[in-house]
């Protein structure tokens, strides 16, 4: 499928309103124990995080992308990302990101496939994609580009960062970013890389009543 | 002050209303303005006549909806509390899902039957308004302590909220405020749009901004 340019870009826009600025991908927990204090800390993290949860969002986005609708298939896919994630906070953090995708996605499309009240985000990105005339390449790059985009805001705004130092990691970043979309989309079956610190610094952020961002 | 200005020119967009919908209200102004004693005080007089519920916008903890939670106006279900990452004003402008969830959340745990809404927003500045697609009305509150110059200032929440309360009058000789001046910069900014003047520690029922709520919600059920 020939991707549609505007599409694309407006899902990729940092201002489509779906709840995705609440979320800082882990970066506020990492922050408060001084794992990262700075650019090059936020670099470190942002790579960590594109090689796990990265490529598991590239691959069930291109999944769900290439689906076509298929409920049965679909349904699968949620329960093998649940599967691939074990802290039942990033299960949550996911559901609750789907679900801010999904009204929008509700709003926009008309015959959306059934995906319950609280689909994992990938996988309503992956759908809302192939709706709106994206293909499965763009449809995990926009996983991949949102994973390491949500984590370097967040952080840009806890730590008072230079946003022009973000801006310039972000493009350093952009090999990493286009390499994991890539070896997404070429799996056949989801990768099962975990990552325990993520784990552990998601379940600590979620029983704070002090935070600013919902992950 | 003018508490019944009927706007026969409705300059805003309306949400797309479903029927037994709630109405929404949004309350916001800038950080120790009293928005959450306020709220407090509204649960208390209008929850026993109707099916309240209240989403809060804490910038930083649930200590807003934890207050309401201590202070017992409202059952612990009642409340949900909304991160924001940083961003409070961006939560009631132009990105309002994580509001919609809790709003959303709220309605399913109590099957529809809620009557009111009030959306708290997290402290912010002058420019900090609510999106039309979250709320039906905002009310916008303001201190006096904050100074008499506010009014005049004008910016979005004390120029086109449905409902501008000038809070904590009671302060004014303290902090050298003319309530005179504040009321008159705010009805002609405002073009003569409801302002109410008001202290919970004088009133702390807040009735003139209940009664106000009550003639909204009439409104908007016809």
């Amino acid at each position: 499928m020939q991707t549609l340019l505007s599409p694309l870009l407006l899902l990729a826009d940092s201002r489509l309103p779906t709840g995705a600025h609440a979320h800082s991908g882990g970066v506020e927990q990492a922050i408060a124990h001084g794992l990262v204090r700075d650019t090059a800390g936020l670099e470190w993290f942002t790579r960590r995080r594109l090689a796990t949860a990265g490529l598991l969002a590239a691959a069930a986005a291109a999944a769900a992308n290439r689906a076509a609708g298929d409920q049965a298939l679909l349904s699968a896919l949620d329960t093998a990302l649940d599967v691939r994630t074990p802290s039942p906070a990033l299960r949550a953090a996911s559901r609750n990101a789907g679900r801010g995708l999904l009204r929008l996605a509700r709003r926009t499309v008309a015959d959306l496939p059934d995906l319950g009240r609280r689909p994992h985000h990938s996988l309503v990105l992956g759908v809302l994609s192939s709706e709106l005339g994206i293909g499965p390449d763009a449809a995990a790059a926009l996983a991949v580009q949102s994973t390491a985009t949500g984590i370097t805001a967040a952080a840009q705004r806890l730590l008072a960062l230079d946003p022009f130092d973000v801006a310039d990691l972000l493009l350093a970043l952009a090999g990493a970013i286009d390499a994991t979309a890539a070896a997404g989309v070429q799996l056949s079956d989801l990768p099962d890389l975990g990552d325990p610190l993520a784990d552990l610094l998601a379940e600590t952020h979620h029983a704070r009543k002090d935070r600013y961002f919902v992950s | 002050m003018s508490l019944d200005h009927d706007h026969n020119i409705d300059p805003h967009p309306h949400r797309h209303r479903r029927d037994g919908e709630p109405l929404r209200v949004g309350i916001g102004g800038p950080v120790g303005s009293g928005k959450t004693a306020l709220v407090a005080a509204l649960c208390r007089t209008l929850g026993p006549a109707m099916s309240l519920a209240v989403v809060t916008n804490d910038i930083y903890t649930t200590e807003d909806a934890d207050f309401l939670r201590r202070n017992a106006v409202l059952p612990t279900d009642r409340i949900e509390a909304v991160q924001t990452g940083c961003c409070p004003h961006t939560a009631i402008r132009e990105d309002i899902t994580s509001n919609l969830d809790a709003i959303e959340t709220l309605l399913e745990r109590f099957d529809d039957q809620i009557d009111l809404v009030l959306v708290e927003s997290g402290g912010d500045n002058l420019t900090a308004s609510f999106s039309h697609g979250l709320v039906d009305v905002q009310i916008f509150v303001v201190d006096v302590a904050g100074g008499d110059k506010v009014p005049r200032k004008g910016g979005p929440g004390v120029t086109f909220s449905d409902l501008l309360v000038i809070n904590k009058t009671d302060l004014a000789p303290l902090v050298g405020a003319d309530l005179q001046v504040m009321g008159d910069d705010a009805d002609r900014v405002r073009s003569g749009a409801p302002v109410i003047m008001m202290s919970l520690v004088e009133d702390p029922s807040a009735k003139l901004v209940a009664d106000w709520v009550h003639e909204q919600l009439h409104r908007w059920q016809s």
